[in-house]
């Protein structure tokens, strides 16, 4: 047992192009450890969201390892890896990705769908969460009812529900204006000092002050990784 | 987990209402299409098979004159050429169970103020188990009826209707072409012939009586035809040969000379009927089904087009954790329930318009729980099998790919 949540070893990443293999990824190799709050961030093209795709068991590297709560994901496929992203981790998307038609409570239940579990678990975890981001008034509204940062709210209670051990937020505050982007890092600093790993991807400077570590891609590349320490010490964690 | 999906597919249809009822439309149309026409079919055939039943089993007809017309020759069942001692001799044949010579024409018949023209069968008791005929009331005519051409009649339901009206015609006298005849008994309702007739409006009197007071004879004892029943289909062949060989002898007909008579078998002539109508019925079914595959079709487009608008929430679904199975259902389950609520829609519209066009032309209709089974069946294949397509290609969408589309 290592303890890190995430273990990244020599991963590498490559796209077949019709002008030939194109690599996105080179060499990287990371570790991030239980209640860390880590942002991700570089220019566009250098690498980081095809990472945080693979960090996401949405893609697989072309090679390398990568260790996830000390289980080798990098090779599983279909169903497994679907199980993972299920269980072990909590998506936060850009654009939010609430399910329009469905009511606030079935979103944020949905990912319990495919856990098998019943309806009044479902609704119960649901409401309970609902309540935890402050939007236990909403449960029957729709997501076209509120507003942009009460809908990140809700993708936030949606990724928290199969109480994962890792919560990956692509850009989460990028479709937000500064007021609502401050309010959401605040409830991500509040989860994370409950002892939830938190990997945020971002490429403005005053999101990323919000982590504890920054770690940036340059050319596929991790170029550095710094602990700036303003939220939470390593060693203070709640786990 | 199934019933969360159930939900889910009824919220996709409720999402766009207009064009899940239009892609429905093609499933109501197609299952309406196949309930009406199988009923209308099956209406057909089974009125078929009824005015066999009601013929009687295992018939020929014996008729006199020859069966094919060359010069000027008279009709069939108008030359004097079969007689009472034909009928005899064919009783002893092997194979044979019943043997009914029949004398028949129309008359005007009166009773009290009213009078009717009908038809007026002469024959022998024999004649009512041949047809397998019942009496509703009184009692058939004996032999001895027969021997003494008394006359008596039996007399069908229609008749009874326009002569009697609500009154008991049995021991009523009626008048048959000015002759006074006592009615012994009333005959059960047979319905139509096949070829359309009414069996009920008929009269039945000694065959006697027919030929010395209705008809008159030409000959003495000379009959028009001979019904003959078989003991079983499969004995029919062999006593097809038995009488054209017996009435041949009989006749003094020499070889190479034609039959002064013709026989006929009667079940062969109802059971091509009998087929005729079942093709019939069974084209119309596949007609029908064609508009079925048409909505099946429409189906499938419509899921294609339902996959392409929603693969960003196929992405979602993906990212938090749906297995490719779990999509394929949603898609599957989707189609799947429009197959069916369009089939249930469609059974309605289609027993109702069965019972619209019995109940405009009085033809015979038959809504079989089969057809709207065989219609339900084939409506959830459709919709499984039109459905499978758009949802494996929704399964198997990339989730990267899927949550970038805009």
């Amino acid at each position: 047992m290592s303890g890190h949540v995430i273990e990244v070893k020599s991963l590498y990443k490559d796209y077949q192009t019709a002008a030939g293999k194109f690599p996105v990824l080179k060499d990287v190799n990371l570790e991030i450890d239980a209640g860390d709050f880590v942002a991700i961030m570089g220019p566009s093209g250098s690498g980081k969201s095809t990472f945080m795709n693979i960090l996401g068991c949405l893609d697989q590297p072309s090679s390398g390892e990568y260790m996830l709560n000390d289980q080798p994901v990098a090779r599983l496929q279909g169903d497994r890896l679907a199980k993972v992203r299920n269980q072990t981790i909590g998506f936060v998307f850009q654009g939010f990705n609430l399910l329009a038609r469905s009511s606030l409570l079935d979103n944020v239940a949905l990912p319990l769908v495919y856990a098998g579990i019943d309806k009044a678990e479902r609704h119960a975890r649901a409401r309970v969460l609902l309540e935890k981001v402050g939007l236990a008034k909403h449960v029957n509204s729709h997501p076209n009812q509120i507003s942009g940062g009460q809908q990140q709210r809700v993708a936030i209670a949606r990724a928290l529900i199969n109480r994962p051990s890792l919560i990956l937020a692509d850009e989460p505050t990028g479709n937000l204006d500064s007021k609502t982007s401050e309010e959401i890092m605040a409830l991500f600093g509040e989860l994370n000092r409950e002892g939830i790993t938190i990997v945020l991807v971002t490429h403005e400077p005053d999101i990323a002050e919000h982590a504890s570590r920054q770690v940036r891609f340059l050319d596929g590349r991790i170029v550095e990784d710094i602990l700036t320490g303003s939220v939470t010490e390593h060693g203070e964690k709640h786990v | 987990m199934f019933s969360a999906m159930l939900g889910e597919a009824w919220h996709a249809m409720g999402a766009n209402r207009l064009r899940t009822f239009l892609t429905m439309l093609g499933m109501v149309i197609g299952v309406g299409a196949v309930v009406l026409m199988m009923a209308i079919g099956q209406g057909a055939e089974q009125a078929v098979k009824k005015s066999i039943q009601s013929m009687g089993s295992n018939l020929f007809i014996v008729l006199a004159g020859p069966p094919n017309m060359g010069g000027a020759r008279s009709a069939t069942g108008n030359a004097p050429s079969l007689n009472v001692k034909d009928a005899t001799a064919m009783e002893d044949l092997e194979g044979v169970s019943n043997v009914a010579p029949i004398n028949m024409g129309s008359a005007q018949v009166i009773y009290a103020g009213n009078n009717w023209n009908t038809s007026i069968i002469g024959t022998t008791p024999s004649y009512l188990d041949v047809r397998s005929w019942n009496l509703s009331d009184g009692y058939v005519f004996s032999d001895s009826d027969i021997r003494s051409a008394t006359r008596v009649a039996l007399i069908g339901k229609t008749v009874v209707q326009n002569l009697f009206g609500d009154d008991d015609p049995v021991g009523k006298t009626i008048r048959i072409k000015d002759s006074p005849f006592i009615i012994l008994g009333v005959l059960d309702n047979k319905g139509q012939s096949l070829d359309g007739r009414d069996q009920d409006d008929t009269i039945i009197i000694p065959l006697t009586t027919s030929q010395r007071r209705v008809f008159g004879a030409q000959f003495s004892g000379s009959v028009r035809q001979i019904i003959v029943q078989a003991d079983s289909d499969k004995v029919m062949p062999m006593v097809e040969d038995s009488l054209n060989s017996l009435l041949r002898q009989r006749h003094r007909i020499r070889e190479g000379m034609d039959n002064d008579f013709s026989v006929r078998n009667l079940t062969a002539l109802a059971n091509s009927a009998a087929e005729t109508t079942k093709t019939m019925s069974l084209l119309l079914g596949a007609i029908a089904s064609v508009s079925l595959l048409v909505g099946g079709i429409g189906i499938m487009n419509i899921m294609l087009v339902s996959v392409t608008e929603r693969t960003r929430e196929i992405g979602i679904r993906m990212a938090i954790g749906a297995r490719e199975r779990d999509i394929l259902m949603q898609f599957l389950l989707e189609a799947i329930v429009i197959s069916i609520v369009g089939c249930l829609i469609g059974i309605g519209i289609g027993v109702g318009g069965a019972l619209l066009v019995s109940h405009l032309t009085q033809a015979p209709i038959v809504v079989s729980s089969q057809s709207i089974l065989t219609a339900f069946i084939v409506a959830a294949s459709v919709g499984v099998f039109f459905g499978f397509y758009p949802a494996r290609k929704a399964a198997q969408l990339n989730p990267i790919e899927a949550l970038r589309f805009q």
